[in-house]
C-alpha cells in the first residue's frame, strides 16, 4: 500500500514494492495518460510530475512517491477546463498518433512553471527526453510558445 | 476478398466499376448508417494510425450528405461487418475509402431526397439540405433523421451518382480539427493499450536470444504471484493477474530457459557484399525498359548506393487483447488490416476465419508493418490458456525494436549515360533487396512472427514485393520520372531472408529517390548547370515542375549565398510515380556530424480534403526522413538484432529537428492522392545534396553518419 496525492486527491494504492509508479498509476490508479514506451528512461512517454519535477514513472518505484504529490496529464486539465497547454496543443493540432503527448505535456507544464516565457532553445532542451516518431516536434514547440502568450 | 494493394490495382470481376473499395464492398449499408437521433455513422474498413484518416473520411461524408461535421462519427473497423478494405497502407486511404464514401453518401443523399420528393410531391431538384433537414419550395419537408430507415441503404450502390461539384464543397477542403486529438491531449483511454476488460489478465512473451533458436531446456522453479507459464513449442509466455507479476515472471523464465542457437545472420560490416552474393541466388526481373533513339554517350556515371535495414520505431510497443469463448476468439488490435490479420490468425490456429472476430483499436503510429499483427497472434495463443478471460499482451521495447519486421537493406547499381551536352541519354539500374512485404493475409501460410515458433511450426517465406501496378516494393520509384530516352531498370528479390522484412513508409523509395536524385546532382555538376535547372530540363510533368519551382522559391534557392560548412540540396519525386508529388529543399550544417537545420517542402495531393492534415503528414514524413538520413540503422550480430533500445537505435530528438515549412498546391478538380509517404524520400535526397554542397562529397551509403561519409567519394 502506498499513499500519495494524485492529481490533487489523496489516494492509497494497493501495490507491492516491486511495482513501478507507472504500473501503479495504470493499474490500481485507473489512469491511461501515463504511457509505457520503453521502460528505461529513453522515450518520456511515462513522464509524470513528482513534487512538480518531471520523473520517469517507468523506473521509479511506486513506494518512492509515498507522501508526495504526483501530477499526470489528467491532472493538468479537462476538456471542460483545459490547461493552457492542452488548449494550445489542440489549437496548433500538435500531434499525430499522440502517444508521446501525455509525457510531453507534463514536461512542458513543468517548464512553464519555472520559466513563464521560454525561448525555443529552452523548449527544445526541456523536451529532449521525449521522443516523437510522427514528426510533430515543430507544432509542439509552437503550441508551447502559444501557451505562454 | 480484396488483394490489399489498393484500388489502383483493379479487381477484374466483370462488375460495373464503382469508386475505390466500393467496387469490392458494394452495399451502401456496409459504409453508412443514419440514425433517428440525428447522428450519422460511417464504417470504413480503413483504420486510424494517427494519420487523421477518420477525420478526413468524416469530412467527406458530412459534405456529401450536407450535415454538420459534428453529427458524423466513424466506427473503428471490425470483422465481419466492416467493408474489407484490406490494409491501411500505401497512402491509399483517401483514394480507396474516401472516393467510396463520397459515392456512398452522394447515393444516400439521392435516395433519401427521392423518397421525400415523391412523398411530398415536389421535384427533387427543388429540395435543398441544411444540416440534414430537407427544405422544399414551401419550407421544411423532412430530414434524414425523420426518415432514418436503414432499409433504404440495404442496396448495392447505384452506378450513376453525382457527387458535389468542387466549388460546392463546404467541409471537405477545410482544416477541420482532428477528431481523435482531444482524447490524446487529455490522456483519455484511446489506445488498445488502454483497454480494461473485466477480469483481464496480463501476458508477456519470452523471446529466444537468437533467430531460429530452439528451446533446449527450461529449468523448473516458482513464479511470482499467480503467474503461470504458457508454452507451445518455442513460443514461451507468461500470464498473470498484474503487470508486475507478468514482467517479473518473464524475467525469471528468461533466466531459466536454455536455447540451442546457431549463427544465421550475415556480418553487419559486410552487408553490402552479402547483398551482392545473395543477389546471384535471387529472383531477377525487369521493372521497366524503353529504347527510344538516344544521342551518343559522351561519358557515363556508375555509382552504387546502399541502405541498411531500418526499424519502424513505433513509440508504443505493440499490444493486443484477446478473449476465447468456446472455439472462437475475439481480438482487439492496432493491425493495419483486420481482415488480412484474421486470415493469418485462422491459418495459424487451423480454424475457419469466421471463428475469429478482429476489432481495430488505435495504437501508436506504425509507419508500416510493425509488430501489430504479430502481437495479436501472441495474445491469441496465450489467451487460449485462459478460456473466457480477456488477456492483454504487451510487447517490450526490445521486442518492438528487435523482433518487429524491418525494412530491408538495399543496394542499387546505376549506370547513367550523358550526351555531349551533359544531358541524360541512357539509364541502367539494378536494385537488390529482400521483398518489402510480409504482411499477413496474402500467402498460403501465416506470416505472423510466432507462427514459426509453434510446436507445429509454419515455414518463414521470403518477403514479396507488391506488383509494379500497385507501386512496387523494392523498385518503388526506381524508374526515374525524368526524360531519358533509353532506360532499363531491373530488380533482384532475395530468396534468403536472415532478418524478417516488411513494409516501412516509402518501401524502396527511400533508396531509389535518393540514388536517382544524387545522379541528377552529379550530372548537373558535370554539365555546370544548377541542380534545379538541370532537373527542369529533364521534366515534362507540369505538376512535378510546379512543386519543384515552388520549393525552390520558398527556400530562396536561386539567390542563396554560400556559407562555410553549410549547404543546400534539392529532391523531388512523385510517390510511386502515380501518387502525390513532393519537392524538398534541405539546408544542413556540417559539424562533427551532419545536422539538418531547415526544410522547405512543396506538395501536390490533388484535391486536398484537410489542408492542415496534409501539411502535418508532409512535415512528419520529412522529419522521419531526416532521422533515417542522419541516424538510423538496424544493428545485428550473427544471431540477432542488437539495436533493441533507443540508445542502440537512436532517432531524431527535439534538439536536432529541422524547422519545416510546407506549402500545398491545391487542385480541387483533381482526384485526391494520399500524403503520408510523399515527402520522406525526397527529404533524404535533398539532405544528401546539401551534404555535397557543404562538404564536396557525395554520400553513397545511408545513414549519412561520419563513418559512412568518410567513405564517400569526392
Amino acid at each position: 500500500m502506498v499513499q500519495f496525492t494524485l492529481n490533487g486527491a489523496v489516494v492509497a494504492l494497493e501495490v507491492p514494492d516491486e511495482a513501478s509508479l507507472l504500473q501503479a498509476l495504470r493499474g490500481p490508479g485507473g489512469l491511461s495518460g501515463p504511457r509505457f514506451g520503453c521502460g528505461n528512461e529513453l522515450c518520456g512517454c511515462c513522464m509524470v510530475l513528482v513534487e512538480g519535477v518531471p520523473r520517469y514513472a517507468c523506473t521509479l518505484g511506486a513506494g518512492a512517491v509515498a507522501g508526495l504529490a504526483v501530477v499526470t496529464v489528467e491532472g493538468l486539465g479537462t476538456p471542460e477546463a483545459p490547461h493552457p497547454l492542452q488548449a494550445a496543443f489542440l489549437a496548433e493540432q500538435a500531434g499525430q498518433c499522440g502517444y508521446c503527448l501525455s509525457g510531453i505535456l507534463v514536461s512542458a507544464a513543468a517548464l512553464l512553471e519555472r520559466d513563464r516565457s521560454p525561448d525555443e532553445d529552452a523548449i527544445r532542451a526541456a523536451l529532449e527526453p521525449h521522443l516523437c516518431r510522427c514528426g510533430s516536434h515543430n507544432r509542439i514547440i509552437r503550441a508551447i510558445q502559444g501557451a505562454t502568450t | 476478398m480484396s488483394h490489399g494493394f489498393g484500388a489502383a490495382l483493379k479487381v477484374e470481376d466483370g462488375k460495373p466499376r464503382l469508386p475505390g473499395n466500393l467496387h469490392t464492398n458494394r452495399r451502401l449499408s456496409q459504409w453508412l448508417a443514419i440514425h433517428p437521433d440525428g447522428r450519422v455513422t460511417i464504417t470504413p474498413g480503413k483504420v486510424e494510425l494517427g494519420q487523421g484518416i477518420l477525420t478526413t473520411l468524416s469530412q467527406i461524408a458530412a459534405d456529401e450528405l450536407d450535415v454538420d461535421f459534428a453529427r458524423v462519427t466513424a466506427r473503428p473497423a471490425a470483422t465481419p461487418d466492416s467493408p474489407d478494405e484490406a490494409v491501411t497502407s500505401g497512402s491509399l486511404s483517401t483514394q480507396d475509402s474516401g472516393s467510396a464514401l463520397r459515392h456512398v453518401c452522394a447515393a444516400a443523399r439521392m435516395i433519401f431526397l427521392g423518397v421525400v420528393a415523391q412523398r411530398v410531391g415536389v421535384p427533387l431538384e427543388t429540395i435543398r439540405i441544411e444540416d440534414g433537414r430537407f427544405i422544399g419550395p414551401a419550407g421544411e419537408i423532412g430530414s434524414y433523421w425523420a426518415l432514418a430507415d436503414q432499409a433504404l441503404l440495404e442496396c448495392e450502390a447505384p452506378i450513376a451518382v453525382t457527387a458535389k461539384a468542387p466549388g460546392a464543397r463546404r467541409i471537405a477542403g477545410t482544416s477541420v480539427p482532428r477528431i481523435d486529438l482531444p482524447d490524446k491531449v487529455f490522456g483519455a483511454a484511446r489506445y488498445v493499450h488502454d483497454l480494461r476488460l473485466p477480469g483481464m489478465l496480463h501476458a508477456r512473451v519470452v523471446r529466444p536470444p537468437a533467430r531460429g533458436a530452439a528451446l533446449a531446456a527450461l529449468r523448473e522453479g516458482p513464479l511470482p504471484g499467480d503467474a503461470r507459464l504458457v508454452r507451445d513449442g518455442n513460443f514461451l509466455a507468461v500470464l498473470a493477474s498484474t503487470e508486475w507479476d507478468a514482467e517479473a515472471a518473464a524475467a525469471r523464465l528468461a533466466a531459466r530457459a536454455e536455447w540451442a542457437a546457431t549463427d544465421t545472420l550475415p556480418e553487419q560490416a559486410l552487408l553490402a557484399g552479402w547483398l551482392r552474393a545473395a543477389a546471384t541466388r535471387g529472383e531477377r526481373s525487369a521493372v521497366a525498359s524503353r529504347a527510344d533513339p538516344a544521342p551518343a554517350a559522351a561519358r557515363a556515371l556508375r555509382p552504387s548506393f546502399t541502405r541498411p535495414y531500418l526499424a519502424h520505431g513505433s513509440i508504443a510497443p505493440s499490444c493486443a487483447v484477446a478473449r476465447w469463448e468456446g472455439d472462437g476468439v475475439e481480438v482487439f488490435t492496432h493491425s493495419q488490416g483486420p481482415y488480412n490479420l484474421r486470415a493469418d490468425l485462422a491459418k495459424a490456429l487451423k480454424c475457419p476465419p469466421e471463428k475469429i472476430v478482429v476489432r481495430h483499436r488505435e495504437g501508436a503510429g506504425c509507419y508500416g508493418h510493425n509488430g501489430a499483427d504479430d502481437v495479436a497472434l501472441d495474445a491469441v495463443l496465450v489467451a487460449r490458456a485462459a478460456p473466457g478471460v480477456p488477456v492483454r499482451l504487451l510487447w517490450s521495447r526490445m521486442e518492438e525494436l528487435g523482433w518487429s519486421p524491418v525494412s530491408p537493406a538495399m543496394l542499387v547499381d546505376i549506370e547513367a549515360d550523358l550526351d555531349a551536352a551533359g544531358n541524360l541519354a541512357g539509364w541502367r539500374s539494378h536494385i537488390v533487396s529482400n521483398g518489402h512485404s510480409s504482411r499477413p493475409g496474402r500467402g498460403a501460410e501465416p506470416t505472423l512472427l510466432s507462427a514459426a515458433l509453434l510446436a507445429e511450426p509454419f515455414a518463414v517465406k521470403p518477403s514479396i514485393n507488391p506488383p509494379m501496378a500497385a507501386g512496387g516494393g523494392a523498385p518503388r520509384n526506381g524508374v526515374p520520372f525524368y526524360r531519358i530516352p533509353a532506360l532499363t531498370v531491373e530488380t533482384t528479390r532475395l530468396l534468403e531472408m536472415p532478418i524478417r522484412t516488411s513494409a516501412l513508409r516509402g518501401l524502396g523509395a527511400t533508396l531509389n529517390v535518393w540514388s536517382i536524385e544524387s545522379v541528377l546532382d552529379e550530372a548537373a555538376a558535370l554539365a555546370g548547370v544548377d541542380p534545379v535547372e538541370y532537373r527542369l530540363r529533364h521534366l515534362d510533368d507540369p505538376r512535378a515542375i510546379a512543386v519543384l519551382e515552388r520549393a525552390a522559391a520558398m527556400a530562396g534557392w536561386a539567390g542563396r549565398s554560400r556559407r562555410e560548412g553549410w549547404g543546400m540540396g534539392v529532391g523531388v519525386a512523385r510517390y510511386k510515380n502515380s501518387g502525390a508529388w513532393a519537392a524538398v529543399v534541405a539546408e544542413v550544417e556540417a559539424r562533427e556530424r551532419i545536422l539538418c537545420r531547415r526544410l522547405w517542402i512543396a506538395g501536390d495531393v490533388g484535391e486536398v480534403v484537410n489542408p492542415d492534415g496534409v501539411m502535418n503528414q508532409y512535415e512528419g514524413g520529412a522529419i522521419h526522413g531526416t532521422s533515417v538520413a542522419l541516424l538510423e540503422q538496424v544493428a545485428f550480430d550473427r544471431r540477432t538484432v542488437t539495436s533493441d533500445t533507443w540508445e542502440s537505435y537512436p532517432i531524431l530528438r527535439f534538439s536536432e529537428v529541422p524547422k519545416v515549412q510546407v506549402e500545398l498546391i491545391d487542385r480541387p478538380e483533381q482526384p485526391f492522392l494520399g500524403s503520408g509517404e510523399a515527402s520522406m524520400a525526397p527529404t533524404i535526397a535533398a539532405i544528401a545534396g546539401a551534404i555535397t554542397e557543404a562538404l564536396g562529397i557525395r554520400p553513397r551509403a545511408l545513414p549519412f553518419t561520419p563513418d559512412n561519409l568518410a567513405k564517400a567519394e569526392a
